[in-house]
């Protein structure tokens, strides 16, 4: 019965109704995904949508900032741009895109420009968007270019600014030099795009963000094609800000020239601020090759250059203080009272200590000698003994205190901080104890004891001004385009010293004895007119054979002592505090001494020392106990 | 002219004509955005010229509908062997453009007989499937006949190559025998072949042949890489977001992103000036055509006149959803134009022709 009604059914004529009630649900259905893959579309994924819609049509023209100048402290020009032109080719604006590269590579008399064009296609450059082809271009290819313009369809020149270092090397270590962005850069940096100028070391790299200013850009309008058709917001960009040194162009100009084609570095600071009046590394390089940008050959030559010239001495180089740490000695044992100035011991040209002989420099010795002799005439055995009173631990601490080993906190990348040794230090770096006969080798400044130029400055700065170990800065002021400054940098003080005055005092006598008295080692740096304190120094660059004495003049060059010379004037009301390295050059009186003493000169000429001035601020709590640290 | 009853006025269809008019009114407004080139060029000729075919089709279709649609059935065949005609005239002598052969050159007018064949085959099968069916309905043997007639425009037009007609002329065949009586199981049994058969055949092919059919299906595949009209439709459409950009303010179709504006992704540009709201309207107009179709057809005075009103609703609802799946990135690109609104006089004209027709057949239900 069932299977006869199902064939009933089955046998039926269709009627066209229900047949067409199917049909209208399934385009009904069908209407409906419609309307729910627009609802999709138009309003769950509408600004992404959207968002790609304007990455269409809109294309951004970036127009970077004009790069803030440098200028000296005396608002001279150290570092500004010039206009540096660019052969840029539109490939779809060219009908035969081969003659014209033909033309261009003539009169440019340059090869592969092809290459560009198809590096910048295979990097996705769309349609209409121009390709440079050819940088810094020398004047005559510019006039040949405006001058072939009819020939050439589809070619521009473009300007564009290009860092000018007007000085050549002249402080080029301090100034530092611009390259193109790296992708490792564009990485971190989310506001700089491929092409971008930054700053890649020295000044230009620390204050990258004061000097880049902000990039502006266009908004333009293109069709599918890439033509532009209109702008349709521009932002004006807004020009780096200048920066007003805390160096003197003169006084840069007298340090480089006084070092010479010889390997050192001088730090000249203001001893009342910290602020740095010149600070010089020679062997330098120009650093408008990095602007123009500098070649693979021209690159790995200055890298594997013997003599480093891309190394700033001044803060990158660290040296034995030799004899110049006889400073430290001095003050650490007056504050600890290990030794007053009239404790005398005898120097016979040398002392034993366990099996090994240390010996002072001078072979006749120095007889018996007090502190300030020992100063003055540098005798090492005195502070030999001074070393055995004190320990390493109480040296560590004064050194410390004074800036030494440890990073001044100038504004510079890769600074060095050297190293001033203890017991700890010795445990954490060799995991051993302390020889007492190590101490002796710290106390005249060699050994495991090295310091950078810098510390060097900053610590005579230190004992000029009284105490006050400043922050080494080079730049006074920022200014705005107009001229108004927008950032003044104080005086910033790392630390407070509390040193005796009375302990000051003998220091500084001393030290206008080494420059004045007879049997002074610096006399290279007298000046008349002008009391000048210092201190000689050599710092030894291999360590000699046992009981030998051996000729400096004999050695090869590479192994020759450098000569130190740190100098501070005038010694009542000090103006200026110096710090200078000549390496290889033997005796420091001898070789750094001349330098300093052509920079101090050179400095109380620009700026004549005035009786009135104040003198030397004294330290701010005499009473308190003779710890170094204070900050 | 046959005379004309005062009945038939009184019973005239009023809601077709206006929404037929409604969808040209959009097609319009699209063109004239799509070709926009800004206050001192004013409107293109392309625009002067959609306005013609507006005309024109208006005429025609009020024609079409005063015409008595029972007397079509004794000219659907001559009007087929016409079309198929006009189809051998085009692959013989037709204009080219864009690597394929579709138009004939009347000096005025391109004439595209894909567009007329589309008539024909409607008018041909539903002359065919106005006898009732068999009990059980249509057996495999009596679609031999349909089947042979739509063979031979489909690939005529195949060989143009156009893929969006021919698949047009297949799908309003099968509804046309389905809604006309198709068996159930010969159906169920069609269906299962066609879905085994498909990927078995997209399985044996080779690579480069795949390759082929699919470059055959999107002849004019953008050398920017495939799928780069896809993206620029669905960005078009999207970026219009709730009420659109604006009149004249698209950017995608006004600065050239989106391919063939005027014509197979005028929806686009429709749906980005005038966004979800918009392209909403239009839907509705469209499913208010539709709707009305199918009341036409239900209501029809005899099979004829109803298979004819579904055929015709048919084709227009086949090409909606056809041209909107493309342009909305759910269908893969043929060129389909979207019914009354794309860019075109022998589409628009035999779209007019066509709902003239429905009007006819809704006009006479009451004569007897």
């Amino acid at each position: 019965m069932a299977r006869f009604a199902f064939r009933e059914r089955s046998r039926k004529v269709p009627r066209l109704g229900p047949r067409i009630a199917a049909l209208a649900s399934v385009i009904f259905a069908v209407l409906a995904i419609a309307a729910g893959r627009l609802y999709y579309l138009q309003i769950i994924r509408h600004h992404a949508l959207a968002e790609m819609a304007d990455r269409n049509r809109i294309r951004i023209l970036r127009l970077p900032a004009l790069r803030g100048l440098v200028f000296d402290r005396r608002h001279r020009p150290l570092v500004d741009t010039k206009p540096s032109f660019q052969a840029v080719i539109v490939p779809e604006d060219s009908p035969d895109l081969t003659v014209t590269i033909a033309r261009l590579q003539k009169l440019l008399g340059v090869e592969n420009l092809e290459k560009k064009i198809d590096d910048a296609d295979d990097q996705g450059r769309p349609d209409f968007e121009p390709v440079i082809v050819a940088e810094h271009l020398e004047w005559p290819q510019v006039v040949a270019l405006e001058s072939h313009q009819l020939e050439l369809p589809g070619v521009s020149l473009q300007v564009s600014p290009q860092r000018h270092y007007l000085y050549d090397s002249l402080a080029a270590h301090l100034l530092g030099y611009v390259g193109e962005v790296t992708l490792k850069d564009l990485d971190r940096l989310p506001d700089y795009r491929m092409g971008d100028e930054i700053g890649k070391f020295g000044l230009e790299r620390s204050l990258e963000a004061t000097l880049r200013g902000d990039a502006g850009g266009q908004e333009i309008e293109v069709d599918a094609i890439g033509r532009r058709l209109r702008m349709l917001r521009e932002i004006p960009e807004r020009p780096g800000d200048s920066i007003v040194m805390t160096i003197d162009l003169d006084l840069q100009r007298t340090a480089e020239a006084a070092i010479g084609d010889r390997a050192g570095a001088l730090v000249a600071v203001d001893p009342n601020t910290g602020y740095i009046l010149a600070m010089a590394s020679r062997p330098a390089f120009d650093p408008n090759i990095f602007a123009e940008g500098i070649s693979p050959s021209a690159w790995k030559e200055l890298t594997t250059d013997p003599s480093h010239p891309l190394q700033n001495r001044a803060i990158q180089g660290t040296y034995p203080p030799g004899s110049t740490f006889k400073i430290v000695d001095s003050i650490a044992a007056l504050m600890d009272h290990s030794v007053t100035l009239s404790t005398s011991y005898y120097c016979p040209g040398g002392i034993w200590f366990g099996n090994r002989e240390y010996r002072c420099w001078r072979k006749q010795g120095h007889g018996n000698i007090q502190l300030h002799r020992a100063i003055v005439e540098s005798c090492d055995v005195f502070f030999y003994e001074v070393g055995q009173r004190l320990g390493v631990d109480r040296i560590a601490a004064w050194a410390h205190a004074l800036g030494l080993g440890r990073k001044s906190g100038i504004a510079l990348d890769n600074e060095k901080g050297g190293v001033i040794p203890s017991t700890d230090w010795k445990e954490r770096r060799f995991h051993e104890r302390w020889y007492p006969a190590e101490t002796l080798s710290v106390a005249i400044g060699q050994g495991y004891v090295s310091v950078t130029p810098l510390q060097l400055a900053m610590m005579a700065a230190t004992v000029a001004n009284g105490g006050t170990l400043y922050q080494p800065q080079f730049v006074r002021e920022v200014d705005a385009l107009d001229g108004t400054a927008v950032k003044q940098y104080p005086p910033i003080v790392r630390g407070e010293l509390h040193i005796d005055p009375q302990t000051l005092d003998s220091v500084r006598a001393a030290m206008v004895d080494v420059v004045s008295a007879p049997d002074g080692t610096g006399h290279a740096a007298k000046i008349d007119g002008i009391a000048v304190a210092a201190k000689t120094g050599t710092a030894q660059v291999v360590k000699e054979a046992q009981g030998a004495r051996t000729k400096e003049t004999a050695l090869p060059m590479k192994y020759r002592d450098h000569g130190w010379f740190i100098a501070f004037a005038p010694a009542d009301h000090p103006k200026i505090a110096i710090a200078c390295i000549i390496e290889h050059s033997g005796h420091g009186g001898s070789s750094a001494g001349p330098v300093v003493k052509q920079v101090m000169e050179k400095y109380f000429e620009l700026y004549p020392p005035q009786g009135s001035n104040p003198p030397a601020p004294a330290p701010a709590n005499q009473s308190a106990p003779a710890t170094p640290l204070d900050e | 002219m046959p005379t004309i009853d005062r009945r038939l006025l009184y019973h005239f269809d009023w809601t077709v004509l206006s929404l037929a008019l409604a969808l040209c009114g959009v097609g319009v407004l699209s063109v004239v955005s799509a070709t926009w080139g800004g206050r001192h060029h004013g409107l293109d000729p392309l625009v002067m010229r959609q306005l013609v075919w507006v005309g024109a089709g208006s005429a025609l279709m009020i024609a079409a509908a005063l015409l008595d649609y029972r007397a079509l059935a004794a000219y659907a065949y001559p009007f087929y062997v016409v079309a198929v005609g006009l189809l051998i005239v085009v692959a013989v002598a037709g204009h080219s453009t864009g690597g394929s052969r579709r138009w004939i050159n009347l000096g005025v007018l391109n004439l595209e007989p894909s567009e007329i064949a589309k008539l024909a085959v409607v008018l041909v099968m539903v002359r065919y499937l106005r006898e009732e069916p068999p009990k059980g309905g249509w057996g495999l043997t009596h679609l031999l006949i349909p089947a042979a007639m739509l063979a031979v425009p489909v690939a005529l037009v195949l060989k143009q190559p156009d893929l969006g007609t021919g698949l047009i002329l297949i799908l309003i065949t099968a509804t046309l025998i389905f809604v006309s009586g198709l068996n159930w199981r010969v159906m169920a049994a069609l269906g299962l072949a066609a879905m085994l058969a498909a990927p078995a055949a997209w399985h044996y092919l080779k690579p480069y042949q795949r390759e082929r059919l699919v470059s055959f299906i999107n002849p004019q595949s953008d050398p920017l890489g495939s799928g780069y009209h896809i993206i620029q439709s669905e960005i078009a459409i999207g970026s219009g977001g709730k009420w659109g950009k604006g009149f004249l303010k698209g950017t995608q179709a006004r600065l050239n992103f989106l391919p063939e504006q005027t014509t197979d992704f005028i929806f686009a540009a429709y749906a980005e000036e005038f966004g979800y709201f918009g392209s909403m309207a239009l839907l509705a107009l469209y499913a208010a055509l539709i709707a009305r179709g199918i009341w036409i057809a239900r209501h029809a005075r005899d099979r004829f006149g109803a298979l004819l009103a579904i055929g015709f609703t048919g084709v227009i609802f086949w090409q909606v959803a056809i041209n909107i799946g493309m342009a909305t990135g759910m269908l893969p690109v043929v060129g389909i134009t979207l019914p009354l609104v794309s860019y075109g006089g022998s589409s628009l004209i035999a779209m007019m022709i066509a709902m003239g027709m429905m009007i006819s057949v809704n006009m006479r239900r009451y004569l007897f």
